[in-house]
């Protein structure tokens, strides 16, 4: 065991570099920088001058040296600034002598570098950003994943009848609603004062003013409440609901059909003891891989509702970072996705070990 | 109320009742689709008596299986009885509701399944689902249920009942889960088990080792049966009654005795001389098959089902109305449904087909010498890496086939035979040794760098009918592919010319070229393969079991068109196969392999009369045999065959050998023995001395007066 993980560690880690390499790569583009110069220094740059200001403020190396540098492999760069008469380097704080400074200063050594729009330490954005976000898709998954299994059971559990038929179109219903779709309907349905469903329940008097929920989630920043939080989350939990329902019913109806569960049925086991005891974990297999990939999806999911509903977490940031040029920010973002993706790929391969027993490692 | 008591037994049966277990009479069982009813079953009677084991016997799709699950009550949403009943006990199975059918089954009703590892549950250990039987019929506790279980375990004959309870299903060997599928089943003491095809999808020396296990333990609760084989011989040495159906009805039923000695239905004659008994023999006494094709249940023919197929058949009277079943006079309770069954002589003996005379054999084709072929595989097989462990797949294998012989290759699953057949074909490389074709070697040689002379020569018949054809290709198109890759004809117009002789040649009507495979019936499709296996006029032909997975009825056309086919083109067969009988039948010579070693080679006469290699000998013993007048001794290996990848030291055989104590000094455990000569071309791998050997006994001997 402790060598599947160490060997899938290192698949990880090479996965990790390519993947951040080509971000690198794209957010590194000549235009970039240029537009870069142009907004840190002045709009009506020349071309000369963009080239020198790129030298003096360290993007001129070579992509690979540079690359280097922002993993923290090579030394950051430090050179003598004539103008102002200050040592300046990639490691070097205002006014910091070099010998003083760190010779690397990278994402190894846990410094993801500089936003050059927000003026602050990217950690120190993202680690906040995230926390924010973590808020959103704990409460995500609590809704998607129960409801889903639920769903996929009850459905998969008799193939073919009347509620297979009407839960498996409701999951196909949600699974074709894109967030960006169904974030909207559920804010004219449910929070306008106009349409929907809250001026009804005024004029009914079950509600006393305003709307059933908040449209924006700009408020659960500071503290969530059902009021300020159920749409995003819905939002968010809706698209995934469909789909790991589905896979739960295909799953489920395929052991319904097994011959383990005939035996079981022969035996004169009742119904409801044989799928909660017999057929559920043998159909849960399949399911478990597909909610773990479910997460890095949901961070997509998390890039649109965020800025729909104006909850400045994970998402929002990137959406952020990359409409303003924010190089280190963009980059730091995409490390933690990588990061994301992967490490929940390990934990669906480790989980699976543990729900199949004829996988489990001796 | 009993619904919320978890305790659901008792109560929906009367302990007292003198009759028969279970009473079918005139049953119809049909399966509904959306084009049309399809009925499975029709008019089916039958009743078991306490203690009575019934053996119900038929081809595939003849609805031995449809009548199992209509007395279970679990035809699915599609099916369902629309005549008939079933009584179990005295009480209409059908009038029952849900809670009081689940009651009764696996208490009174239990049944015992084809493949034990799709029958066990994959995700619970075994002990849960063995305590589950009891703690729901009888409400006893989990304690006393497990104490039941482990009792079970043990009667079942599996070494350390607590580890076996504590294990998952894929820990266990087939044989050992059809054990646990069998405790199971006799958990509550039911008084009806059910067996549909118990042993089929087990070896044979295990599957002797089961049948063995069911008759003591029948005997012991004094349970009665109903075995469903296609195995006449299985049924023969388990049954006291016998039903053999053919396409939805029971076509005759009696005592075993009377069936097999005095059968009175023409479909029962004729399944008995397509099956290889001790006697039959590819030349002199060939079999005979059923000429023509099962019907499908929406084309069977006005009148008796078997009409078409019956050597007895007169028009105008067996074409006009159903056939009932009438009783015949002599026998216990012996029913047959067939008109003339007053008419035949039945005592006439059988038109013997043509005679051949065995073909000359000619100059040796393929030559194995000390052959091994060992794989090394990761101890832990899905993650990689970690120590590696040697599989020794084959142990220094040598023999020699000439042309036109027929060369047997015996031996159980796990034994190496398909490790050979690969090394042949070149899908594997030979670790070392050499394998002459021709005198040339190939061992090296793999598949893509073998020349297309190379690979049509060598050319291999597949098991599995079903899966080795391309679903969307045409028959014609497939052969002419192969004869495609195999270089021949100069133009299309003449490889379809050469195709439509290999049609010919396998006995399929021409117009078969444009069939897609899913028109064709499984003997039909492996004429197919067969077809294409000679297609680049092959010197040697390896048939990995090419009949096993075919139908009784269908298994001797198949056999005796290889056997022509190779008669025709002076081939050498290399025949892979499980089943004695049929190798007793067709082959020249035996090589038996037991955990990749040779442990006997020699022609077919000397391996299958003593003296025998131990191995030899359990293996003769366990095929059942479907004729009363065989004698057999009872010799039934204990265990299961050892993994490849763990070998006993010493001889492979000796964990499980019951000679092994005569062999002085223990050699048996410390050395590999030595290939010796018997005989004139009969080579045996054993330490017993000369004349222990030829103290042995004939295992299979024909009963005085027979």
């Amino acid at each position: 065991m402790a060598f599947f993980i160490l060997r899938r560690t290192g698949v990880m880690i090479l996965t990790a570099l390519c993947l951040t390499f080509v971000v690198f790569f794209l957010t590194n583009l000549a235009p970039n920088l240029e537009k870069l110069a142009k907004t840190q220094g002045n709009a009506r740059m020349s071309d000369a001058e963009v080239t020198s200001w790129l030298d003096r403020n360290g993007y001129g190396g070579p992509l690979v040296v540079r690359y280097g540098e922002w993993l923290g492999v090579v030394p950051g760069w430090v050179r003598f600034d004539e103008p102002t008469g200050e040592w300046r380097g990639r490691c070097i704080l205002r006014g910091q002598s070099p010998e003083d400074a760190d010779r690397f200063c990278g994402l190894l050594q846990g410094d993801l570098g500089y936003s050059t729009v927000s003026n602050a330490e990217v950690a120190a954005i993202i680690g906040g950003r995230m926390a924010l976000t973590g808020v959103l898709m704990f409460w995500a998954f609590a809704v998607m994943v129960p409801t889903a299994l639920v769903i996929g059971i009850m459905a998969g559990m008799r193939e073919g009848s009347r509620m297979d038929r009407a839960l498996s179109t409701f999951s196909i219903g949600t699974t074709a609603t894109p967030e960006y779709v169904s974030g909207v309907v559920f804010i004219i349905l449910l929070a306008s004062s106009q349409t929907g469903l809250s001026p009804l329940l005024v004029d009914w008097g079950w509600l006393e003013s305003g709307t059933l929920f908040l449209g924006s989630a700009r408020s659960a920043m500071d503290g969530v409440t059902f009021w300020n939080f159920t749409l995003p989350v819905i939002t968010i939990a809706f698209y995934g609901i469909g789909y790991i329902a589905r896979m739960t019913r295909a799953s489920m109806a395929e052991v319904m059909t097994a011959q383990y569960i005939r035996t079981a049925r022969l035996k004169g086991v009742r119904f409801r003891t044989i799928v909660l005891r017999h057929a559920l974990r043998n159909a849960l297999i399949a399911p478990f891989t597909v909610i773990m990939l479910q997460i890095p999806w949901l961070l997509t999911g998390v890039v649109i509702v965020e800025t729909l509903f104006n909850y400045n977490g994970f998402g929002w940031t990137l959406v952020q970072a990359a409409s303003n040029n924010d190089i280190e920010l963009l980059l730091a973002c995409s490390v933690v996705a990588v990061f994301v993706v992967l490490v929940t790929q390990l934990i669906s391969d480790i989980g699976y070990v543990f729900l199949n027993p004829r996988i489990r490692i001796s | 109320m009993m619904l919320d008591d978890p305790f659901q037994g008792a109560g929906v049966l009367p302990d007292t009742h003198d009759g028969p277990i279970l009473e079918i009479s005139n049953l119809s069982i049909s399966f509904f689709t959306r084009a049309r009813e399809i009925p499975a079953v029709m008019d089916f009677s039958c009743s078991v008596m306490p203690g009575e084991a019934m053996g119900l016997v038929g081809e595939s799709g003849c609805g031995k299986s449809t009548v199992a699950l209509g007395v279970m009550q679990d035809l699915g949403t599609n099916g369902r009885i629309v005549g008939g009943t079933i009584r179990y006990k005295g009480r209409d199975l059908a009038s029952l509701g849900a809670d009081e059918l689940r009651a009764i089954r696996g208490r009174d009703i239990a049944m015992i399944y084809q493949e034990p590892m799709a029958s066990l549950n994959p995700a619970m250990r075994i002990g849960q689902q063995l305590i589950e039987v009891p703690m729901i019929h009888e409400g006893i506790s989990r304690t006393q249920a497990w104490a039941r279980a482990r009792e079970m375990v043990a009667d079942v004959r599996l070494p350390d009942p607590e580890r076996i309870l504590r294990s998952y299903p894929h820990q266990l060997s087939g044989g050992q889960q059809q054990r646990i599928v069998i405790a199971m089943a006799l958990m509550s003491k039911p008084s009806l088990l059910i067996l549909d095809e118990p042993t089929t999808a087990l070896d044979v020396t295990v599957e002797a080792a089961v049948v063995d296990l069911i008759k003591d333990l029948g005997r012991k609760y004094g349970t009665s049966m109903l075995f469903i084989s296609h195995n006449l011989g299985l049924v023969l040495e388990t049954c006291d009654r016998i039903c053999v159906m053919y396409s939805g009805e029971a076509v005759e039923t009696g005592a075993i005795g009377d069936v097999f000695n005095h059968m009175r239905h023409p479909y029962t004659q004729a399944l008995f001389r397509s099956i290889p008994l001790p006697g039959a023999d590819k030349s002199a006494r060939p079999l005979r098959a059923i000429p023509g094709n099962f019907p499908l249940p929406h084309e069977r023919p006005k009148g008796c089902n078997f009409g078409p197929r019956c050597d007895y058949f007169v028009a105008g009277r067996c074409d006009m109305s159903d056939v009932a079943m009438a009783s015949i006079a002599q026998g216990d309770r012996h029913q047959s449904r067939c008109l003339r069954a007053d008419d035949i002589d039945w005592a006439a003996p059988m038109v013997a087909g043509a005679q051949q005379t065995a073909p000359e054999k000619g100059d040796v084709v393929l030559e194995v010498r000390d052959l091994k072929k060992y794989y090394e595989v990761a101890a832990n097989a899905l993650f990689g890496g970690g120590e590696t462990r040697v599989v020794k797949a084959n142990e220094s294998l040598s023999f020699a086939a000439r042309e036109s012989e027929t060369l047997a290759i015996v031996g159980e699953s796990g034994c190496g035979k398909s490790t050979l057949a690969k090394v042949l074909m070149g899908l594997e490389t030979a670790t070392s040794g050499e394998v002459l074709l021709d005198g040339s070697a190939i061992q090296d040689t793999p598949i893509e760098a073998r020349d297309t002379r190379l690979v049509s020569s060598i050319q291999m018949v597949f098991q599995n009918p079903f899966d080795t054809l391309n679903p969307s290709m045409s028959v014609g198109r497939q052969i002419i592919r192969a004869l495609e890759v195999f270089g021949i004809g100069a133009s299309d117009a003449e490889r379809r010319t050469r195709m439509l002789d290999l049609l010919d040649l396998v006995k399929l009507p021409r117009a078969f070229a444009e069939r897609m495979p899913r028109q064709l019936s499984g003997g039909q499709k492996q004429r197919v393969g067969i077809a294409r296996a000679f297609a680049g006029g092959a010197r040697i032909v390896v048939a990995d079991e090419p009949v096993s997975a075919l139908d009784v009825s269908v298994q001797a056309a198949v056999t005796d068109l290889l056997m022509d086919i190779q008669r025709r083109e002076k081939t050498t067969l290399l025949f892979i196969s499980h089943d004695l009988s049929i190798v007793r039948y067709l082959s020249d010579r035996v090589l038996v392999m037991y955990l990749g070693h040779v442990v006997e080679l020699g022609s077919t006469d000397q391996v299958f009369s003593p003296p025998y290699h131990p191995y030899t000998e359990a293996l003769l013993s366990a095929v059942p045999i479907a004729d009363t007048s065989v004698a057999k001794q009872r010799i039934v290996l204990e265990g299961d065959i050892p993994s490849a990848m763990n070998p006993p030291p010493g001889c492979p055989f000796q964990t499980r050998c019951r000679w092994k104590a005569q062999v002085p000094g223990g050699l048996c455990e410390t050395q590999v023995p030595p290939m010796r000569r018997l005989a004139e071309g009969h080579d045996i791998k054993c330490h017993l001395a000369m004349d222990v050997l030829a103290s042995m006994d004939p295992v299979i001997t024909f009963a005085p007066g027979a």
